[in-house]
């Protein structure tokens, strides 16, 4: 329950971080969206044993997060929580793959372990990266990006009916399951029949008001199509955010480099 | 069961994104077409009733832990296919973004995983076919039961395909699909039950929708057979470009290949042919062929093996010197932006 | 202006399952007036307001709104001119933000974007919500949602408002301010409602509707005073009429709808 009230909370708090109004966020959300897609495209591009040349991927986070005003500690700490697939799957590598290929002292480093720290590395960034856009950008202007992309409109106007109706079914789920929590002596209350019952007055609810809202959009002229006005301008600056941070990305790809910083320093020093 | 975008190859990200984007056009398309523009707020609303549902959970019978509704399923019984895979879209579009339940990468893999296989599969063909025009509670039961697991088999195993096929995870295809099927088979039941105590409800309040789901929404003119060879189509030219695209860029690590063979030009064409084939195994084979299986894992050792010396100790440390220098560069940087804002 | 009449003649509606929705309604409410219909719960008031705009077809009988007869064909005209407030703003405010849920029905009319934009402008202005334009509708309070709602339709320049509830849910602020912006309203407004009050401070005229029946039209003030007649109908006079709390007397020389009654009395 308390999960599901910090989800609501998410949802409604990056909602507010896009409201912001640096230059980033007034930026067409169609450059956003597509240099995101590059960044992640590009660092899932790296070999699994890769951890260095993928460093200094962690700027286009980084700069966003600053330039946007963003709250650090909340969007790591998001990052910090999710997904428990990715670890679970990726901490099989180092139990499997234990070829040892680095030394440090007398500390013995296997493949698997770099490669479940590439796998942890990767996720930190792809992630980091969606997020950062939702918060620069609101799911709604993502949807309108994404429109004008060539989603397809109905799945667009899915994608707008679900997450408006998102708050108003989780509120109603949610007074339910009070409702019962407060009912129910240890735990008897929560059978697979009362859940039924539960769930499929939830179900008829929401069909009812399926029908409303049908009713309500009649009433002001529907006739099957979704018209929206919004005006999207891709000018010279977005196309300079879109081109910057791809070349800036694929020269990373390209170069490894801390591994040439790290060179030029040991060099220097030893 | 969510993919990660941190254990896909990208050929894989852009194959299953391929397929996702052309199902997805197709069931707009479908529901442009539809006369009854009732569903527009319908699958809105049941969408979000997804996410509403599964915050009630119940206790599983003979275990203590509990379980709650997954949703393919029951939109599919609700909607027909097309209707049910777009709502279905749109709720793991939503995780995906706001509660990074994946990623964007895999957002494709997981549409396909926990769209396609109970909307296009366990629906049409286990769950009608079982309950059929006339239902009963028995028959309900049974056949939710039955598509309920069908369906989170193949998506596990679909999972375990994307994860073996992208070699990001060192999980052998055998044990890892050991691991996952009996996992899934319990979440499958779980997910049976779920689905049945709530379509049993509703048989009992309001049977007429239930009726009306099973009568005016067949698969329409456009046949799934049509859709599955076009999707394969597109697949294939996907897949071939994008292994295209990340070979011309060639690096130590990844196209190893490349140095086996001696020349990089004639080996891109090649390993274009070798993405798309793995990507027609994965969308025509349930069964995969294990003479393929083999030569793809030789060539993931093949990779590390050349891999390992890229990584020795000389380099470790100015990797490790130059990697913490980076980070303190990008945070410096990050540092001094926000400076420069805030002033 | 004569056309903006709503004349129903012996209304006649059975749901498809059996149950009777109402039988045998007749009214004719003409340009400006401002009709409450009240009743209790189930009476059949809902199924009314869903004939107005067309949802609901009737089994038998008459329905007029404006210059066109309510038939199928007609229907794109008539919920051109109807303006319906639903009674859940959450059924009502279904797009993304307030500027694309205001700018929906002037879009579908097929105005030009510069005509919509205008719309929305004024039509929020005139609800004084134009502060929350670009916000997405679950971020509103109550009453807030409530004045979306109504802008929502006012920009589609309806000639008739049809409003459902309007002023359940909201606190006596919310209550208060919305029931001055109706009052500002020249459009024929027929308001279904169980708050009486708000009845008799909007409304010169008041149906009542029991069993799918119109058991009483008159005016407001007259029919409020009917004890008998309110209890037939499952009602209770609106408190303003009621006996004071305290001392149980009822203020004398009674004047809607602001009365002087002070514990002088």
């Amino acid at each position: 329950m308390a999960k599901f009230d910090s989800q609501l909370f998410d949802i409604g708090y990056m909602d507010t971080l896009a409201v912001g109004k640096t230059s980033l966020h007034t930026l067409d959300p169609r450059a956003k969206l597509v240099t995101t897609m590059v960044f992640i495209g590009t660092v899932v591009s790296f070999g699994k044993y890769d951890i260095s040349a993928l460093i200094p991927f962690v700027i286009f986070p980084i700069v966003l997060v600053a330039w946007g005003g963003l709250p650090t500690a909340y969007l790591i700490k998001k990052i910090m929580i999710v997904s428990p697939f990715a670890f679970f799957i990726g901490i099989f590598n180092p139990l499997i793959d234990q070829t040892v290929i680095m030394h440090m002292g007398s500390l013995h480093i296997t493949g698997g372990w770099i490669s479940f720290a590439s796998i942890l590395l990767r996720f930190a960034l792809t992630v980091g990266a969606a997020l950062v856009l939702i918060s620069l950008t609101g799911f709604h202007a993502v949807c309108m990006g994404l429109e004008k992309l060539g989603v397809p409109r109905p799945f667009v106007v899915q994608l707008l009916f679900l997450y408006r109706y998102i708050f108003v079914l989780m509120d109603e789920a949610g007074r339910m399951i009070r409702a019962r929590a407060l009912r129910s002596f240890n735990s008897n209350g929560r059978s697979l029949k009362i859940f039924g019952s539960m769930i499929g007055h939830l179900l008829l609810r929401t069909m009812d008001r399926a029908q409303r809202i049908h009713l309500a959009m009649c009433c002001r002229g529907f006739d099957g199509h979704i018209r929206l006005i919004h005006p999207m301008a891709f000018g010279i600056r977005e196309a300079a955010f879109v081109l910057g941070w791809s070349a800036l990305f694929i020269s990373m790809r390209l170069y490894n480099i801390p591994h040439i910083l790290g060179k030029l320093v040991t060099e220097f020093v030893l | 069961m969510h993919m990660a975008d941190a254990l896909i190859s990208p050929a894989t990200g852009g194959l299953m994104w391929a397929a996702t984007a052309g199902l997805i056009t197709y069931c707009s398309t479908k529901a442009k077409n539809d006369l009854d523009d009732t569903k527009v707020p319908l699958m809105g609303v049941l969408g979000a009733f997804i996410f509403a549902a599964q915050m009630i959970n119940f206790t599983i019978p003979a275990t203590g832990s509990s379980g709650h509704l997954g949703g393919g399923l029951i939109l599919a019984i609700l909607l027909g296919p097309s209707a049910a895979f777009l709502t279905m879209a749109s709720v793991l579009t939503i995780q995906a973004f706001f509660f990074a339940d994946g990623g964007l990468l895999a957002l494709g893999c997981n549409i396909f995983n926990l769209g396609f296989f109970p909307c296009f599969i366990a629906y049409p063909l286990i769950y009608k076919k079982i309950v059929g025009m006339r239902p009963t509670k028995g028959r309900i039961l049974t056949a939710s039961l039955i598509a309920g697991v069908v369906g989170l088999q193949l998506g596990a195993f679909s999972v375990v395909l994307e994860t073996v096929f992208s070699s990001i995870s060192e999980l052998p295809f055998n044990t890892f699909i050991l691991m996952m099927l009996p996992i899934h088979l319990g979440i499958g039941i779980v997910e049976g039950l779920a689905t049945a105590a709530v379509v049993l409800f509703v048989f009992k309040a309001r049977p007429e929708i239930l009726n009306a789901a099973s009568q005016s929404r067949p698969l329409g003119n456009l046949s799934i057979n049509h859709v599955l060879a076009s999707l394969l189509g597109v697949a294939i030219i996907t897949g071939g470009a994008l292994s295209w695209f990340a070979s011309a860029h060639p690096d130590g690590l990844e196209w190893s290949m490349a140095k086996v063979s001696g020349t990089e030009e004639l080996e891109n064409p090649e390993h274009g042919i070798h993405a798309s084939l793995s990507g027609i195994q994965e969308h025509t084979a349930f069964l995969p062929d294990y003479a393929f299986k083999t030569a793809h894992g030789e060539e993931g050792d093949m990779e590390s093996e050349t891999a390992w010396p890229a990584v020795d100790a000389g380099t470790s440390l100015s990797g490790l010197v130059g990697g913490t220098l980076t980070l303190f560069i990008a945070a410096l940087i990050g540092f001094s932006v926000k400076r420069r804002k805030n002033a | 202006m004569s056309h903006h009449i709503v004349e129903a003649q012996n209304l006649h509606f059975t749901y498809p399952d059996g149950t009777l929705g109402i039988k045998g309604i007749s009214f004719r409410i003409t340009h400006g007036e401002s009709v409450a219909v009240v009743g209790a719960n189930g009476a059949g008031k809902s199924t009314l307001l869903q004939h107005l705009n067309g949802y609901l077809i009737p089994s038998s009988g008459d329905l007029r709104i404006g210059d066109y007869p309510l038939t199928k064909k007609t229907i794109n005209e008539v919920r051109r001119s109807v303006g319906m407030v639903f009674q859940d703003p959450d059924d009502q405010l279904f797009m993304p933000t307030v500027f694309d849920d205001v700018a929906f029905g002037p879009l579908n009319l097929g105005l030009p974007e510069q005509d919509v934009i205008q719309r929305v402008n004024q039509a929020l202005e005139t609800v004084g919500m134009m502060h929350v334009i670009k916000r997405p509708p679950y971020k509103l309070s109550g009453g807030e949602k409530r004045s979306v709602a109504i802008a929502t339709v006012l920009a589609m320049s309806p000639d008739i408002l049809v409003m459902d509830e309007p002023s359940s849910n909201l606190d006596p602020l919310a209550r208060r301010r919305l029931i001055g912006l109706l009052k500002s309203f020249h459009h024929t407004k027929i308001i279904a409602t169980h708050d009486l009050d708000m009845a008799l401070e909007l409304c010169e005229r008041t149906i009542v509707i029991h069993g799918g029946q119109i058991t009483a039209d008159s005016a407001t003030l007259d029919l409020f005073q009917n004890e008998q007649l309110l209890k037939e109908s499952g009602l209770e006079a609106p408190l303003s009429m009621q006996g004071c709390p305290v001392c149980s007397k009822t203020a004398k020389g009674f004047q809607p709808p602001t009365q002087d009654h002070s514990h002088t009395h």
